[in-house]
């Protein structure tokens, strides 16, 4: 485990996080937690746990992306708060 | 009120930061996670199910009731989405969009009137209708080699990270590149709502099916072993069938639950124009 990588990683998950609540754009907010699921992906690799990561990657970053953006579709891409 | 929530949910944050301090550290070998169970599930793995990737063994075999409910979660979900979105009230069809294939030309019918069935004319959608030929071809290229990865993951979950969920997620998530590549459409006439529907049913089916196969064979529920006089294999063996056997039920049910979660989606349950 490099602590720097794992500190570079961890500051954009929370970046990520962050972002996706707080920017107004919903469309924005599910890439922003698509980015939060890959670097979460990545932290469980270098945690050794590669299940967990090909979970999140597939699960997290792929398909419920493409459920979110799909539902922005179907609604609206402005949030009313 | 904002105030409040925001104090509420900084002191339960600063609360949770706080506990952490007293987990065991990372990969502390002394932590209780760490005594008792892990040595049994890394020393007798391998000479109890044959399963070289722990983690599958443990998913599907040591703790086969959480995967088996899991995937009871997901078909849940999908039939969640359907009973909220599903619109099964015949609409009258509004005005739609048709693209003549060679000239690009489209042409607007009107509500009610139709036109001919021809192979010149294309049904497009109303709302959103790109037409991009290299979109359409990568995907079409893609897709074969997405599903056959997919397969690989299923089967290839003994030895190398994988599995049921995973391999039916990116089976699923084929069908749904094609969906956004093409139209919805297309999707649906290759897996039709019937057959998304048959299909998450019948994953949980193989995977309780299995278990009472078990139950049947005279041994406990998802114990693989019984399975041994069934295969005509050693119990050993029979384990590591068993554990295929399931991965491959939660595999369907997965990739089935996707497609139809994503069909219900986006196309708010008219199953007619979507993303």
């Amino acid at each position: 485990m490099i602590w720097q990588l794992d500190l570079a990683i961890l500051t954009l998950v929370v970046i990520a996080g962050i972002g996706a609540i707080t920017v107004k754009d919903l469309l924005g907010a599910a890439i922003l937690f698509g980015a939060y699921s890959f670097m979460m992906c990545l932290l469980w690799s270098i945690m050794g746990a590669v299940d967990v990561s090909f979970t999140e990657a597939s699960v997290g970053a792929g398909v419920s992306t493409v459920f979110f953006v799909a539902a922005v579709f179907r609604t609206t891409r402005r949030t009313k708060d | 009120m904002t105030i409040l929530g925001l104090i509420i949910v900084l002191s339960t944050g600063a609360l949770l930061i706080y506990a952490t301090v007293d987990f065991p550290a990372w990969a502390d070998p002394a932590s209780p996670a760490s005594l008792h169970l892990s040595p049994h599930f890394i020393e007798r793995t391998m000479e109890e199910t044959s399963v070289p990737n722990i983690v599958t063994a443990v998913l599907a075999d040591y703790r086969g009731y959480d995967t088996m409910y899991e995937t009871t979660v997901i078909f849940s979900a999908g039939v969640a989405c359907f009973i909220l979105l599903r619109i099964l009230l015949r609409e009258e069809p509004g005005e739609s969009l048709y693209r003549h294939v060679l000239t690009g030309v489209t042409i607007r019918v009107k509500e009610g009137a139709k036109i001919p069935p021809s192979a010149d004319f294309e049904r497009i959608d109303t709302l959103w209708a790109p037409h991009d030929l290299i979109i359409k071809t990568m995907c079409r290229l893609l897709i074969p080699f997405i599903q056959l990865f997919a397969l690989y993951v299923i089967a290839h979950g003994h030895h190398s990270p994988g599995g049921g969920f995973q391999g039916g997620v990116i089976l699923g998530a084929s069908i749904i590149l094609l969906a956004i590549s093409h139209d919805l459409r297309t999707s649906v006439q290759r897996m039709r709502e019937k057959v998304d529907a048959l299909l998450s049913a019948t994953g949980v089916f193989i995977y309780a099916g299995t278990g009472a196969l078990c139950l049947l064979l005279g041994l406990n529920f998802l114990d693989y072993s019984a399975l041994a006089s069934v295969l005509h294999v050693d119990p050993v063996t029979a384990r590591s069938h068993g554990i295929l056997i399931v991965e491959i039920g939660v595999g369907i049910a997965v990739m089935a639950t996707m497609i139809w979660i994503y069909s219900n989606v986006s196309s708010t349950g008219k199953y007619d124009e979507g993303l």
